[in-house]
């Protein structure tokens, strides 16, 4: 797969409740709100997650879930990148110790970028997005050794 | 031979032209749309960006999909989409198919990137494509009305007025319907001004017409599983499209040329008709797409036939009738 470095200019996100309790996917949709403005950076949400580049799941892994994020990400082209916002989706939180979690999501699928916080700031969301383009030029560096 | 040759040319550069000229104008439309949101925006030639990046990303085909079609409707409609702009004048350019084609063939061939859309969706095996290509039937099925009645009170104004061959496109040039009629015609030429106005984003399907996309009900609609290369394509052939409709309705009731007026010739004349050409596809573009799509919220699909059929339709038959009784007046006369 070719990377180009368009790469870090359009960054497509689909945003994916894997049993958050709707703080980050708050917070998710105020880091869109017109004073942080990341389509400034080509940064999108689509409706579709063959359209994304980067799959953005909140929220601790239910057992309902599992089989739908597992499809979610089987679903979306290469190359691509997993991104999970807030402390749940990192560890479990404080929904951890409950009777119907799978676990994080990294016990589901692989994940590339960590945005602790509950729920994480705008500016945290940011940032994780910055870190997930640098994580494509990293792909990009490699893919042309 | 050499006219083969010249077509084949014309066709290339035409192509070339008209994608760049459709991205960068899609770049200017989500830039003041941010602007009128009171954000930044992306930079002008992020719609660039976004189709390079789609071009090199993984097509993804669908178990549940007819890969044949599923993969040749992106390449049916770009490639309908440029048809389209072959019949079309461009300033003072003449079109390179010019002598094959008059405006019902545009009026047919306007259909084609939505069709290609259709069975696209159809072909992509997933209910919410379904669902987006019924809606994006309905909506052709809606906008057709008012933009034929456009067409055709325009082109009979024209044929009472003893212009030979009113359906050709250079005699729509040449002959600006404004100067034809009169003032009742002004009347209805304005009303149909307003028709044109709302088809151009249903044709386009941009907010309030977006129905067959809605990203956030049917998650991308008929584009729903689409992905990289064909999305890519997809994406190119829509902005075609936005010139080759814009176009087309500058044609029907805006179609001055500035080397008119001043009297110049040559390669100055070329100049001056392109860029004014150019900013009245801007112009058409902001009005009629940008505008309306920050000011509105999206119509159900039976709000979008009611608007289509009921209102506008009902204001062509006022234009139409109100046409008719200025040609009688101006031929009484």
């Amino acid at each position: 797969m070719k990377l180009t470095t368009s790469f870090n200019r359009s960054l497509w996100v689909f945003h994916f409740n894997s049993g958050s309790c709707n703080g980050c996917d708050i917070e998710i949709v105020a880091s869109l709100t017109p004073r942080y403005d990341p389509e400034r950076f080509g940064v999108k949400l689509v409706g579709s997650p063959r359209h994304a580049d980067v799959l953005l799941v909140t929220g601790p892994v239910t057992n309902q879930m599992v089989d739908r994020l597992q499809r979610i990400y089987a679903q979306m082209p290469e190359p691509k990148i997993v991104m999970v916002v807030g402390t749940c989706a990192q560890s479990g939180g404080v929904f951890s110790t409950s009777y119907n979690l799978a676990g994080p999501v990294d016990q589901i699928i692989s994940v590339d970028v960590y945005v602790p916080g509950c729920a994480p700031r705008p500016e945290a969301i940011i940032q994780g997005v910055v870190t997930a383009i640098a994580k494509f030029e990293r792909l990009h560096g490699s893919a042309k050794q | 031979m050499n006219q083969i040759l010249l077509a084949v040319v014309g066709t290339i550069f035409l192509a070339i032209f008209a994608i760049a000229f459709g991205l960068i104008l899609s770049g200017i439309d989500r830039r003041i749309v941010a602007r009128m949101q009171a954000r930044v925006g992306p930079p002008l030639l992020q719609p660039f960006t976004d189709v390079q990046k789609l071009l090199a990303k993984q097509s993804i085909i669908p178990a549940n999909a007819i890969p044949c079609l599923f993969n040749t409707m992106p390449i049916v409609a770009l490639a309908s989409a440029i048809t389209i702009l072959l019949y079309l004048p461009f300033g003072s350019f003449a079109p390179v198919l010019g002598e094959f084609g008059d405006v019902i063939l545009i009026l047919y061939l306007l259909t084609i990137p939505s069709l290609a859309l259709i069975i696209g969706g159809f072909a992509s095996g997933s209910p919410y494509a379904t669902i987006g290509a019924q809606r994006e039937m309905v909506s052709m099925i809606a906008y057709e009305l008012p933009l034929t009645i456009a067409v055709i009170a325009i082109v009979w104004r024209l044929m009472i007025a003893g212009i030979h061959e009113p359906f050709s496109i250079l005699t729509l040039m040449q002959n600006p319907v404004w100067s034809v009629v009169g003032p009742l015609g002004i009347i209805a030429l304005f009303i149909l001004l307003v028709m044109m106005a709302w088809v151009l984003p249903g044709e386009l399907s941009k907010i309030p017409f977006d129905s067959p996309e809605a990203e956030t009900e049917l998650a991308g609609g008929i584009l729903v599983e689409y992905s990289g290369r064909n999305l890519g394509l997809f994406m190119l052939s829509q902005a075609v499209k936005m010139v080759a409709i814009s176009t087309f309705g500058i044609i029907l009731l805006l179609p001055w040329n500035l080397s008119q007026f001043f009297g110049i010739s040559g390669i100055i004349a070329w100049i001056t008709d392109t860029i004014i050409f150019a900013l009245k596809v801007l112009f058409v573009m902001t009005v009629s797409v940008t505008i309306i799509r920050t000011t509105m919220a999206r119509f159900r699909i039976t709000q979008i036939v009611g608007l289509y059929w009921l209102v506008l339709g009902g204001l062509g038959a006022i234009a139409m009738i109100l046409m008719m009784v200025d040609a009688f007046f101006c031929e009484m006369i």
